[in-house]
């Protein structure tokens, strides 16, 4: 596979991309995990499935999200020209809403009438609470005590939005024991229950499903680009937690060999800190939440905590096509502090009037980093896959600003 | 392996497989307790692998896992621990129960060479299904290790020849669809769920997830081969801690008088239930 001469064939009918990837649930969840697929197998071959998409994401979420030069930030760096997707204009505010109308669409195909989902920073659970609310489903959203304390303002979202928030206190209490947690949930309630997962992992074939539904951006962005520069960007840079924002973005483009990519991780205080969320550059191969991956893991194969100043880059592993692609080299991926990404956070907001989410804040400062060396006719495309209202009072806190 | 459940048949009654978490609440505690465990009534002992993040099992079983790890155990103290075992019991199956990643980050053959050497009988790995028998089952097997797996209620006809093909020592039929130590089984559901499994295997079925006391025990031993019992255990190990997560004096007896009350009620089900059927 690595060796194909197409990026965008995988995974294979196991779920497998190359070693990354698989199934690794327990018994009770394989049933269920094996009905997912054959659902999504059946709906992605049905036009009346993809129409409904298309007119929830054109009509609610409010695709095509527009392509933006940003005119201040290419002068200001004075190097290549920069041009950012705009998915933090969707409703919700983030691009995780796009995932969540292409899963309850299933969930209800399926006939399934309870809706689980976890959530870090909160957007996946608001974007779940808000499609669960659309369509009438009642939602429990699976939260880290630790992350409902600093991400209170979603919390209270979820809740307008009818959704029960229940607070996870086991392990280190943060998105992957979230995670833990809904899968749990999911085992206990088999036969009413589906989970959407907020990101590109999980066991098959969440990975590929929800790549597939990001890939809307990608779409758009490759068609926004031809028409807007008459031919397609030469570098693509998005940030990484799961993944689903970048692969959503890369998809599209993988078999373009001219077009660059860069996925960008947090590295929190720094990677030689060991604090920080950068699975990639820091992590080894390993498995949890059902597939095999890079994972942040001690020398026993315990996994470890991750950190990062944006709650939703804070996950200790990485989606599995990602790891596969670093491995194949198709991709190359960096990593930026919760410093750098600060700094960046307020040059958007202050040269462009966007105030974007701390997570594509960690893309726009790898930005910053290369453009101003890059010729004028470089055409960076860069995914601002959120906005930053959810961020003001952690990033008014790290500036010592009191509100 | 083969032997215990073979003997089992000919006593006429089922096992009792308890359940502990190496290292819980730390190793030499955890080691008393495992070598107490035959005495008590323990017909083959499942000792769990300590992972961060156990998907598949409840509040319990999970506590036990972090106090095992807070403690700082490592695989290779598990590994230890059977071969210490050994030494002194070479009759009482042991059968290593956890998740895959720390096997993985072991590595898979020095892992199964290490088990083996330690006198390690069976593995059941929670989140490797049929699917991934190629990462771990098969080596192991290959290696004489019993690969134990589980069926569920969800595991329907189709699938359970799958779930059969690489399964051996005897199958683990998860009781409720849910996780460990939670929900309690319905037992006129699992017993007819059994005898189902009965038509497809001659493997021994033992009933685990839900059972928490001697007289559940019994009903499960009415009907199957084996009855596992785990949050039950732990939570005697927790209640048996002082404020610093140490164990207090008296935790190994304590629990040895916990599995042997399950013990009596597997062996009441040999008299009772077992005879009129």
């Amino acid at each position: 596979m690595s060796e194909a001469n197409t990026f965008r064939s995988g995974p294979d009918e196991a779920g497998h991309f190359g070693i990354f990837g698989g199934r690794y649930v327990a018994e009770t969840l394989m049933p269920l995990v094996l009905e997912v697929e054959k659902a999504y197998r059946e709906a992605s071959k049905d036009a009346d499935f993809q129409a409904e998409i298309d007119y929830y994401f054109r009509d609610y979420v409010g695709r095509p999200s527009p392509l933006y030069f940003a005119e201040r930030l290419t002068r200001h760096f004075d190097g290549a020209k920069i041009y950012f997707k705009r998915d933090e204009l969707n409703h919700t505010g983030a691009h995780k809403i796009n995932n969540c109308i292409g899963q309850i669409l299933l969930a209800r195909r399926m006939g399934k009438t309870r809706i689980i989902a976890e959530t870090g920073a909160g957007q996946h659970g608001v974007a779940t609470a808000t499609v669960a609310a659309l369509f009438d489903l009642p939602c429990i959203v699976y939260m880290g005590k630790t992350d409902i304390e600093r991400q209170t303002p979603n919390v209270f979202r979820m809740k307008l939005l009818g959704a029960e928030v229940v607070p996870v206190t086991s392990g280190s209490a943060t998105l992957k024991d979230a995670m833990n947690e809904a899968l749990r949930d999911w085992v206990a309630n088999v036969d009413d229950t589906y989970y959407i997962i907020g990101t590109a992992a999980g066991p098959h074939p969440y990975p590929e499903m929800v790549r597939d539904f990001q890939s809307i951006i990608g779409r758009e962005a490759r068609e926004q680009m031809l028409q807007r520069e008459g031919r397609l960007p030469d570098q693509l840079v998005a940030c990484i937690g799961g993944g689903s924002n970048a692969i959503g973005l890369f998809h599209p483009f993988l078999d373009d060999s001219n077009v660059a990519m860069t996925g960008v991780e947090a590295a929190g205080h720094g990677l030689e800190t060991g604090q920080h969320a950068a699975s990639l550059a820091a992590g080894r191969p390993g498995v949890l939440h059902g597939n095999r991956t890079y994972l942040l893991q001690d020398d026993d194969g315990q996994i470890t905590e991750a950190h990062s100043i944006s709650a939703g880059l804070d996950y200790p592993g990485i989606g599995p096509e990602h790891s596969w692609l670093k491995e194949s080299g198709r991709v190359e991926y960096a990593s930026v502090t919760d410093a750098d990404a600060l700094d960046a956070f307020q040059l958007c907001s202050r040269l462009e009037g966007i105030i974007p989410a701390l997570e594509p804040s960690h893309a726009l400062a790898h930005v910053a980093r290369i453009a101003p060396d890059l010729p004028k006719d470089h055409i960076i495309l860069m995914n601002l896959c959120g906005r930053g209202d959810k961020d003001i009072f952690t990033v008014a806190e790290a500036l010592g600003v009191k509100i | 392996m083969e032997k215990r459940f073979a003997d089992l048949r000919s006593e006429g009654r089922a096992g009792l497989l308890p359940f502990i978490t190496a290292g819980d609440p730390d190793l030499a505690t955890s080691a008393a307790i495992l070598k107490s465990l035959p005495g008590a009534g323990a017909d083959v002992i499942e000792l769990g692998m300590p992972f961060s993040d156990p998907m598949a099992d409840g509040p319990a079983v999970q506590a036990s896992s972090q106090r095992s790890l807070k403690a700082g155990t490592k695989l290779r103290d598990v590994l230890s621990m059977v071969g210490e075992f050994r030494k002194s019991d070479q009759a009482t199956p042991i059968v290593l129960m956890g998740y895959f990643n720390p096997i993985y980050s072991y590595g898979v053959e020095p892992f199964i060479a290490d088990a083996v050497a330690a006198g390690v009988d069976g593995l059941i790995i929670v989140d490797l299904p049929p699917e991934e028998d190629a990462d771990f089952c098969i080596p192991a097997i290959t290696a004489g290790l019993h690969f134990i797996r589980l069926a569920a209620p969800t595991t329907d006809k189709n699938r359970l020849p799958q779930v059969l093909a690489n399964t051996s020592g005897f199958l683990y039929y998860v009781s409720i669809t849910g996780i460990t130590g939670t929900a309690s089984p319905d037992m006129d559901a699992v017993s007819t769920q059994v005898a189902r499994l009965r038509n497809s295997t001659d493997l021994p079925i033992a009933v685990g997830f839900g059972i928490k006391t001697p007289a559940q025990a019994e009903v499960v031993a009415g009907f199957a081969d084996g009855v596992a019992v785990g949050s039950a255990i732990v939570n005697e190990i927790a209640a048996n801690l002082d404020a610093k997560g140490k164990a207090k004096k008296g935790l190994v007896e304590k629990v040895s008088t916990l599995v042997q009350g399950l013990a009596d009620g597997v062996r009441a089900a040999a008299t009772s239930t077992r005879r009129a059927s």
